[in-house]
């Protein structure tokens, strides 16, 4: 099959995704799939295709970001009931950016350190891979993940991207903050960090020194490759376990200081309004969390039998321990399966596997990591927190299996 | 944002070699030093100083103490000239209208609602804890489709009348280094730190 045909196929295509609906996704997918599979239908004993210099993903395999319009302030989602295992595919990481994606040109990048140092110094992005370097598996997560499920009334047509997919894991590698730090001669009294992007928000947060001294990255790699523009390429903050927002992408420059800068994104924004009349501030640790990707909306069952009920389980406060598994809508719960490896800080699959007699079902899980933190419910969540609070919304996301197979998110109206 | 309090003659009175970093046993890997038995250097002789001059043009922010604020000032009458052809397109005609972030509102003005009662909007009046953010922000982000393109007095002019507005300073009120800093919004004391700590308590 030509370029141009596949081009154009996709093209459609994507012209229906950005429609957004996800129904609509799913049909085009189907439909353009069809057409191509017509086309590169193999026959026994032909000679296949060459070898390349860059493969592609098989004609009837298409996953995309779950997204609106394209918009420069904006989110796409990763597609994370349609992905195996517990990579992100770098091109399907979700995407927030405040002010679009930068076109940076490596060989001028740099990283400045500066402030409460005893040598302010400047590095390249040469120099940056120079270092001993590190490498570990771990998630990134919006700390807006999971909204649409913060609502006694949710949408029961939403599938579990469009409620969770504000989440992505990879491979990153780069070199530790602290081995930077080191370099530079941080003072003793240096207590935060100021992390600024060179996007065109100059997007900027203040991070605790003692996070930094942890496990903080400046990461250069994403599962194999130079990360994406889209994640902060060349260079970018990593805070394994803490919210998005503040693991500054395409990171310019790093000010130690003694107090924090109180950026807007760390007091009009990622603040959490509490019911007794205050906001949390620095809120950065994402609490465990656990959501099932299968089945899920828009799928429907299509007979009783064995299936396996699937999903994904993290927190950012080290590994989950468990995962427990209801199909009766909470009075019963029962131990999943969960796959090596379990690392931490890091999305966890889990697997439990059900045999559906053909009746009406409430499926639901309920994660639990190293420091006994079990996830609450949403009226535990409301009761700590309020109705009004945002951001780090991580409560047991319930799934309804109706009688002829169809799955709805389970927590709203007609649920 | 500092001044390079911490020059030359800083450099040697406290060299800071922390021990290998910390890790929580997530990957593999150890640190570099560990894995090869090769301790590390004090230095790795990587990278270059940074000079006064680069650091300057990088190191714009503006916290809450003022410290490096540039020079500068403006009034609310020169703030509502630079806000009215250069913000309002997107903020509104009195930074409540939109479509993008409303700026300007006291409501409610008795307590702190926003955890306890869904959809109530949080302006620059009613939950920014710190005037400096305005001027911080304003300067490194807008407006968006010109960001960096204000002169500081413009910056200092529109936080000004974003203030002024939001019914904080008076119509007479000049913006500069000293005057924003000295700023006490209405949502200052309502933020606290994060006390969520893993365990059994969901907070």
């Amino acid at each position: 099959m030509g370029n141009v045909s596949r081009r154009a196929m996709l093209g459609a295509t994507g012209g229906l995704i950005a429609g957004g609906l996800l129904k609509t996704q799913v049909d085009a997918l189907t439909m353009a799939n069809d057409a191509l599979g017509q086309q590169t239908e193999q026959v026994g004993g032909r000679l296949g295709g060459p070898t390349s210099v860059l493969g592609e993903r098989a004609p009837g395999e298409q996953p995309r970001r779950v997204m609106g319009a394209p918009a420069v302030t904006s989110s796409s989602r990763s597609p994370i009931e349609q992905l195996r295992g517990i990579i992100t595919p770098a091109d399907l990481h979700f995407e927030r950016h405040h002010a679009g994606v930068p076109a940076i040109d490596p060989d001028r990048y740099e990283l400045v350190i500066h402030g409460m140092v005893d040598r302010p110094m400047t590095f390249t992005l040469d120099d940056l891979k120079r270092f001993p370097s590190e490498s570990r598996i771990c998630f990134v997560e919006c700390s807006g993940n999971g909204g649409a499920a913060y609502n006694r009334n949710a949408p029961a047509d939403r599938a579990p991207s469009q409620i969770d997919g504000l989440f992505s894991t990879s491979e990153w590698s780069g070199v530790l903050v602290s081995t930077l730090l080191r370099e530079v001669g941080i003072s003793r009294d240096a207590t935060w960090l100021l992390a600024e992007g060179s996007d065109a928000a100059l997007m900027a947060r203040s991070i605790p020194v003692e996070k930094a001294m942890d496990d903080a990255m400046i990461a250069y790699g994403q599962n194999g490759e130079a990360i994406r523009p889209e994640q902060g390429y060349p260079a970018r903050l990593l805070l394994p376990g803490w919210e998005g927002n503040a693991q500054v992408k395409w990171i310019r420059r790093l000010e130690a200081s003694d107090r924090p800068s109180m950026t807007r994104e760390e007091t009009s924004k990622y603040t959490d309004p509490l019911a007794d009349g205050t906001s949390r501030q620095f809120s950065l640790v994402m609490d465990a969390k656990s959501t099932i990707t299968f089945p899920a909306f828009p799928y429907q069952l299509p007979e009783r039998g064995w299936w396996e009920i699937r999903g994904l389980a993290w927190s950012g406060r080290g590994r989950i321990t468990g995962v427990e598994i209801t199909t009766d809508g909470g009075r019963s719960w029962m131990p999943a399966q969960l796959q090596e490896p379990v690392l931490s800080k890091c999305a966890t699959r889990f697997r439990h596997v059900w045999n559906w007699d053909g009746s009406e079902a409430l499926l639901m899980s309920r994660a639990t990591d190293e420091t006994g933190y079990v996830q609450p419910d949403l009226e535990t969540l409301i009761a700590a927190r309020g109705e009004g609070t945002a951001y780090h919304y991580n409560t047991i996301r319930p799934w309804r299996v109706q009688s002829d197979g169809r799955v709805f998110f389970g927590q709203g109206e007609g649920a | 944002m500092r001044p390079l309090a911490l020059g030359v003659a800083a450099l040697g009175a406290f060299a800071c070699a922390p021990d290998a970093p910390g890790r929580d046993g997530n990957t593999a890997m150890s640190s570099a030093a560990a894995a090869n038995n090769v301790e590390w250097p004090r230095s790795f002789q990587i990278g270059r100083d940074a000079t006064p001059a680069e650091v300057a043009a990088l190191d714009i922010d503006f916290g809450p103490d003022g410290a490096g604020a540039p020079p500068g000032s403006g009034s609310v009458a020169e703030g509502k000239i630079v806000f009215d052809s250069k913000c309002a397109v997107c903020h509104g005609a009195t930074g409540q209208e939109g479509p993008n972030d409303q700026l300007v509102g006291r409501e409610p003005r008795e307590g702190f609602p926003f955890g306890e009662t869904r959809g109530l909007r949080r302006t620059v009046g009613n939950y920014w804890p710190y005037a400096t953010t305005i001027f911080d922000y304003v300067n490194r982000t807008m407006p968006m489709t010109a960001p960096g393109s204000l002169t500081a007095n413009e910056v200092y002019a529109v936080a000004a009348y974003i203030l002024f507005l939001n019914e904080i300073v008076p119509e007479d009120a000049v913006m500069n280094a000293q005057t924003l800093v000295a700023v006490v919004m209405p949502a200052r004391d309502r933020f606290v730190r994060d006390d969520r700590d893993g365990g059994r308590v969901v907070r």
